[in-house]
C-alpha cells in the first residue's frame, strides 16, 4: 500500500522507468528495506491496471524493453486523497515484552531482572541510533528520530511496569487459569 | 586510564530515610555518563554527593586522586568553582544580566579581567549558534537558548567535570537535542567528563554509558552473553 503511493509520489515529480523508480525509492525511503525489482514491476502493473499511471513510451534497452511511466490525472487525485487522510495509529505493541513479564510474574520468576536486562538492551540500541543520528542527513535523522521515539515508548512502559511489579504480582497470581 | 571521578560505597541518609545505599561508579575524562532512575530514586542526591555539594554519610568520593568527602568546606567550594561546572533544569541564570555577562560570570568571579572574560563568553556564544543574542537578558531568550547560555556558563572556565541535573527537563525535543549535542561535542573535543542526571531515555542515549539508580542503589543488570 505505502509502496504504491510512494511510487505514485515519485512519478508525480517526473516520468520514469521502473529501474529509475527503484533507485529513487531506495534513496529516499528504502534505507532499511530496499525494493526488489519484482515488487516494483508488480506494483507498476497494478497501478497501470487501476488507471493511476500509464505507459508513455517504450525504449529498447540492453535487456528487455524499458517502459516509461507517467502518473495520470486520476493518479494525482488518488495520491492527494491518500496524503490528506489521517492514518489510524498503530499500537506497535512489542507483545513479547508484555508476555514475558506476565509469564515471569505468574510463575514467581524475577520479572524485575528481565525488565532491567531489557532496559539495558533498549538503551544500547538507542545509543547506537543516537550516534548514527549525529552524523546523518536531515532526512535520515528524521527516520532515526521516529525509531528513537518508538523505542523510548517501549522504555517508558518498561519503567512503568517495573514500578508496579509488587502490585501486579498479586493480581496476576490471583487469576485462576 | 584512571577515572577522573570515582564513588565507592556512597551512602546518604536524610533523617531516618536512606537516599543512597552504597553506590559505586566512575567517570573518565571525555566521558558522558547518564544517571537514570525514577523520581525519588536518589539520582539527584547522588549527583550532589559526587559534586561535593552534599557530604556522604559513608563511602568515598575521589576526584583526580583527592578525597572530596574529606576536604574542608573551603577547599570543596574552590573545587566546585574551578574544576566543576553545573547545569540545572531551571533558573540558574541571573535574570538582570545579559546573556554575555551571565556566561562571563564564572571568569569574573575567578578574577579575570572583564575584557578577557567577555571575549571568552563571545566565543562560546558563537559556538552555540547564539551570535547576536549576547545583549539579551534571560527573559528575552527562548527556553532552549537560555539553557544553551547556562551550558556555556558551565563550560566557560574550562572545568574538568560538568554535572547536569535534568538539563533538558524544561525543553522541547529539538532544543534538548541541541543541548545534548553540545555536551557530547565538548566532552569529546576538550576531554571534559560529564555526568547527566535525566529521566529521559532519549537524552541518556547521548551518553557513552548509562547507570540506573533505584531505591538508592545502582541497578546491576544480569550479564547476558
Amino acid at each position: 500500500m505505502t509502496v504504491s503511493y510512494a511510487l505514485l509520489g515519485l512519478l508525480e515529480l517526473a516520468d520514469r522507468h521502473g529501474y529509475d523508480l527503484k533507485q529513487s525509492y531506495d534513496r529516499r525511503f528504502g534505507a532499511a528495506r530496499p525494493l526488489r525489482f519484482g515488487q516494483v514491476y508488480r506494483t507498476l502493473a497494478q497501478l497501470e491496471r487501476d488507471g493511476l499511471i500509464e505507459i508513455v513510451g517504450v525504449e529498447p534497452g540492453a535487456g528487455p524493453e524499458r517502459k516509461r511511466y507517467s502518473i495520470t490525472a486520476e493518479g494525482v487525485t488518488d495520491l492527494e486523497r491518500w496524503l490528506s487522510e489521517p492514518e489510524d495509529p498503530q499500537p506497535h505493541l512489542q507483545t513479547v515484552l508484555f508476555t514475558k513479564v506476565v509469564l515471569a510474574l505468574q510463575s514467581g520468576r524475577n520479572a524485575e531482572q528481565f525488565l532491567d536486562t531489557q532496559r539495558e538492551r533498549h538503551l544500547a540500541v538507542m545509543r547506537e541510533l543516537t550516534a548514527a543520528r549525529r552524523t546523518a542527513s536531515l532526512q535520515d535523522s528524521l527516520l532515526l528520530d521516529y525509531q528513537l521515539f518508538h523505542i523510548e515508548a517501549d522504555l517508558r512502559w518498561i519503567d512503568h511496569a517495573a514500578g508496579r511489579l509488587d502490585a501486579l504480582v498479586d493480581k496476576i497470581q490471583e487469576i485462576r487459569l | 586510564m584512571s577515572a577522573l571521578l570515582t564513588a565507592l560505597g556512597v551512602c546518604k541518609n536524610f533523617g531516618l530515610t536512606p537516599a543512597l545505599r552504597g553506590v559505586d561508579l566512575s567517570v573518565d575524562a571525555g566521558e558522558v555518563l547518564a544517571v537514570m532512575g525514577p523520581s525519588g530514586s536518589g539520582k539527584s542526591t547522588l549527583l550532589h554527593c559526587l559534586a561535593g555539594i552534599l557530604l556522604p554519610d559513608a563511602g568515598e568520593v575521589t576526584f583526580d586522586g583527592e578525597r572530596v568527602d574529606r576536604m574542608p568546606d573551603r577547599q570543596r567550594s574552590r573545587l566546585r568553582r574551578t574544576a566543576f561546572g553545573f547545569v540545572f533544569q531551571f533558573g540558574q541564570l541571573v535574570p538582570e544580566l545579559p546573556a554575555l555577562e551571565n556566561i562571563a560570570l564564572p571568569l569574573l568571579l575567578a578574577g579575570q579581567r572583564r575584557r578577557v572574560a567577555e571575549t571568552a563568553a563571545e566565543q562560546w556564544l558563537a559556538r552555540l549558534g547564539l551570535d547576536g543574542l549576547g545583549h539579551r537578558v534571560p527573559g528575552e531568550l527562548s527556553g532552549g537558548q537560555a539553557q544553551r547560555v547556562a551550558v556555556a556558563r558551565a563550560l566557560v572556565a574550562g572545568p574538568r567535570l560538568v554535572f547536569a541535573d535534568e538539563p533538558t527537563g524544561s525543553l522541547d525535543s529539538v532544543a534538548a537535542d541541541q543541548v545534548m549535542d553540545m555536551f557530547v561535542d565538548t566532552a569529546k573535543s576538550e576531554g571534559v567528563g560529564i555526568v547527566v542526571v535525566t529521566h529521559e531515555a532519549r537524552v541518556a542515549a547521548y551518553a557513552d554509558r548509562t547507570v540506573t539508580v533505584r531505591d538508592g542503589r545502582v541497578v546491576q543488570p544480569a550479564v547476558v552473553s
